[in-house]
């Protein structure tokens, strides 16, 4: 059965005012008085447009707008980074591209975010996954859809994966997301 | 090196709010109870620290750049030498560690290390966005950025790797908040069941409301001395509790901010880099970890905390610990979720990798002189969070490696009665301590040893 909340939802914004009590003279009784007042909060608005390069992984995003999944490989050791990364963290060489979109894929971890930043918290419950990809080295974080988030069990993790491709890309890394094979 | 010693420290209440005095203010709550339990004035002190060292997390939660010079000012600091640090939530362990720097260096006697968060001044989802900012932009935050469900994932690994189950975790959520119901600085003091925390609202699977720490207004300071500067401060009347905490270890480590990039190494790496000392000295836990890795183990992946093992490692042998479980009195550690905390144990060698379930449950990490309602198997060795840490006492992130450091030093003055009004918390001869703050899924965590001489 669902919860009863026992609270009402917080929100800001609320009427505007225009004076506040205070004192009719500044008398010592009268400004003695106001080291019991209440704190003033007032609401400061602030918001903030980035210009955002995504520089050298640039590459990555491309591919999702084409349906393919790149990676990073360093040329020497064949070191394989899901999550793209200019160069190698071990040789400290610069990683080369390749295409991972045919590659067998895996739930390697998983969680339901039953909340989340005020950004998302539309999108809930939404599921979150690390991806394992065959011959890959690391991780690539994703959406996982087509499943039950209200049945999350443990047998989810090594659960098969095919990617999909949003057809508008955001050009974002949630352009690519997962469902069950 | 020279000796550090830290000799003092207040606290301010944690709460969801403190709208009745600026960040500011809130410090000097603390600064000033600091300096209070020395039995200097105000003036005294402030003629006898030689700098500070501030530390809050997010220039966002409080909107100002550059806050710590408004609170180096608040407190009459100014002229003398400051500088902020930061590190996510490992901010208040890391400004510990450069206060003792600044002595350990021979250059300066008196520090104060001071720290803060104000994280009531934005809703709870739009702080929850801020935190979650403390990840990869390009990469991890746009996909659904939520700390909670990082914490998660990495909790559903380990489950799936080592057996972990949630009324594990239950057990530290319900310890912690028992704990913090004699602590009279915790935000939360309250008594649950196991099954009161499964029951809680789930925000992110399978952790519950009650498995994570809660944001929080506060702020804590420390005073950090060498022998040179507790005689200052003695010559000024100063009342240093004798024998004195001397901080004896310190470690640090860091991982990858995308916890996608972490390696996972095979078993002659593990033992070489990363395995305790005391765990290459034992065959048997050698066999124990080949069975591991012979079943698809590989480290530190995302179930464990290679920064905590580092950092752990580090300060231990810089401590001349062998056996953390039982030399260490308690430990203050970093339990933003029961998960954590778990993870955490194995880290810092109170059990081996994969067992930190099974110890969450045992009650190796319980007071003795409390009944948690619990059946648990083996009697206290080395109580953990025995102030009700993160998860009971709030976690106003800039404050909250400071506090740890606060609550060991009356730990070891034998003090809490004093600080406390209450004795139950006060660990029987504590001798040495540890505290462990970590940030951003393992990002840069600080291991600290504090002992009493």
């Amino acid at each position: 059965m669902a919860k009863i909340p026992k609270k009402q939802l917080e929100s800001l914004g609320g009427t505007i005012v225009h004076n506040l009590p205070f004192p009719l003279d500044t008398s010592p009784e009268a400004l003695a008085w106001l080291k019991k007042m209440a704190p003033i909060q007032i609401e400061q608005p602030y918001s903030i447009v980035y210009l955002h390069s995504y520089a050298q992984d640039s590459p990555w995003f491309a591919g999702l707008t084409n349906k393919k999944i790149l990676a990073n490989r360093d040329p020497e050791t064949g070191y394989t980074y899901a999550t793209p990364r200019g160069h190698d963290m071990y040789t400290g060489d610069e990683t080369d591209w390749i295409d991972i979109t045919e590659r067998k894929a895996a739930v390697h971890a998983f969680t339901v975010c039953h909340f989340g930043s005020e950004s998302f918290l539309e999108e809930t419950p939404y599921v979150l996954v690390l991806v394992e990809f065959e011959g890959v080295d690391t991780l690539l974080l994703s959406r996982l859809t087509g499943i039950d988030p209200e049945q999350a069990n443990l047998d989810w993790i090594g659960m098969e994966l095919k990617p999909q491709f949003l057809r508008n890309s955001k050009l974002k890394p949630t352009d690519v997301y997962f469902i069950p094979a | 090196m020279r000796p550090v010693y830290a000799i003092s420290g207040g606290v301010s209440k944690f709460a969801k709010t403190r709208p009745d005095k600026n960040y500011q203010a809130v410090i000097k709550e603390a600064y000033d109870y600091a300096i209070d339990d020395l039995g200097l004035s105000f003036p005294a002190f402030t003629d006898n620290v030689d700098g500070s060292v501030a530390s809050y997390f997010s220039d966002h939660f409080s909107r100002q750049l550059m806050a710590a010079i408004m609170a180096q000012d608040y407190l009459g600091l100014c002229p003398k030498p400051s500088h902020r640090v930061e590190g996510g939530g490992a901010t208040g362990g890391l400004c510990f560690q450069e206060a003792w720097k600044s002595i350990a260096s021979g250059h300066m006697d008196v520090v104060v290390a001071y720290g803060f968060e104000t994280m009531s001044h934005v809703e709870t989802w739009k702080g929850n966005e801020f935190i979650a900012l403390a990840s990869d932009v390009s990469f991890d935050y746009p996909v659904g950025g939520f700390y909670s469900g990082y914490y998660a994932m990495m909790v559903t690994r380990h489950m799936k790797e080592f057996g972990t189950t949630v009324e594990q975790m239950a057990h530290v959520s319900v310890k912690n908040h028992l704990n913090a119901f004699h602590n009279p600085y915790a935000q939360k003091r309250n008594r649950y069941t196991v099954q009161d925390v499964r029951d809680a609202t789930m925000v992110a699977w399978p952790l519950t409301r009650l498995d994570i720490c809660v944001m929080s207004d506060g702020a804590a300071a420390t005073v950090l001395a060498s022998e040179e500067g507790i005689r200052r401060l003695e010559k000024a009347g100063a009342k240093i509790p004798h024998p004195l905490v001397k901080v004896t270890g310190i470690g640090r480590g860091t991982d990858a901010m995308r916890m996608s990039d972490r390696p996972h190494v095979d078993y002659d790496n593990f033992i070489q880099n990363y395995a305790t000392q005391q765990e290459k000295d034992s065959q048997e836990t050698m066999k124990y970890y080949k069975e591991l890795w012979d079943h698809g183990t590989r480290y530190p992946g995302i179930h464990s905390f290679r920064a905590g093992r580092t950092a752990g490692n580090m300060a231990y042998k810089h401590a001349a610990i062998q056996d953390p479980l039982t030399e260490l009195d308690f430990i203050e550690l970093h339990d933003a979720y029961t998960s954590s905390e778990i993870q955490t144990y194995e880290d810092l060698g109170l059990c081996r990798y994969g067992e930190g379930g099974p110890f969450a449950a045992s009650g190796k990490a319980f007071l003795p002189n409390i009944e948690y309602g619990l059946d648990l198997t083996d009697e206290p060795i080395c109580p953990v969070n025995p102030s009700g840490g993160l998860i009971a006492c709030g976690h106003p992130v800039g404050a909250t490696g400071l506090m740890q450091a606060v609550f060991a030093i009356w730990q070891l003055q034998g003090s809490i009665d004093k600080h406390f009004e209450d004795k139950t918390l006060q660990i029987k001869d504590a001798r040495k301590g540890a505290i462990h703050s970590h940030a951003g899924t393992g990002t840069y965590v600080t291991v600290s040893v504090l002992e009493k001489e």
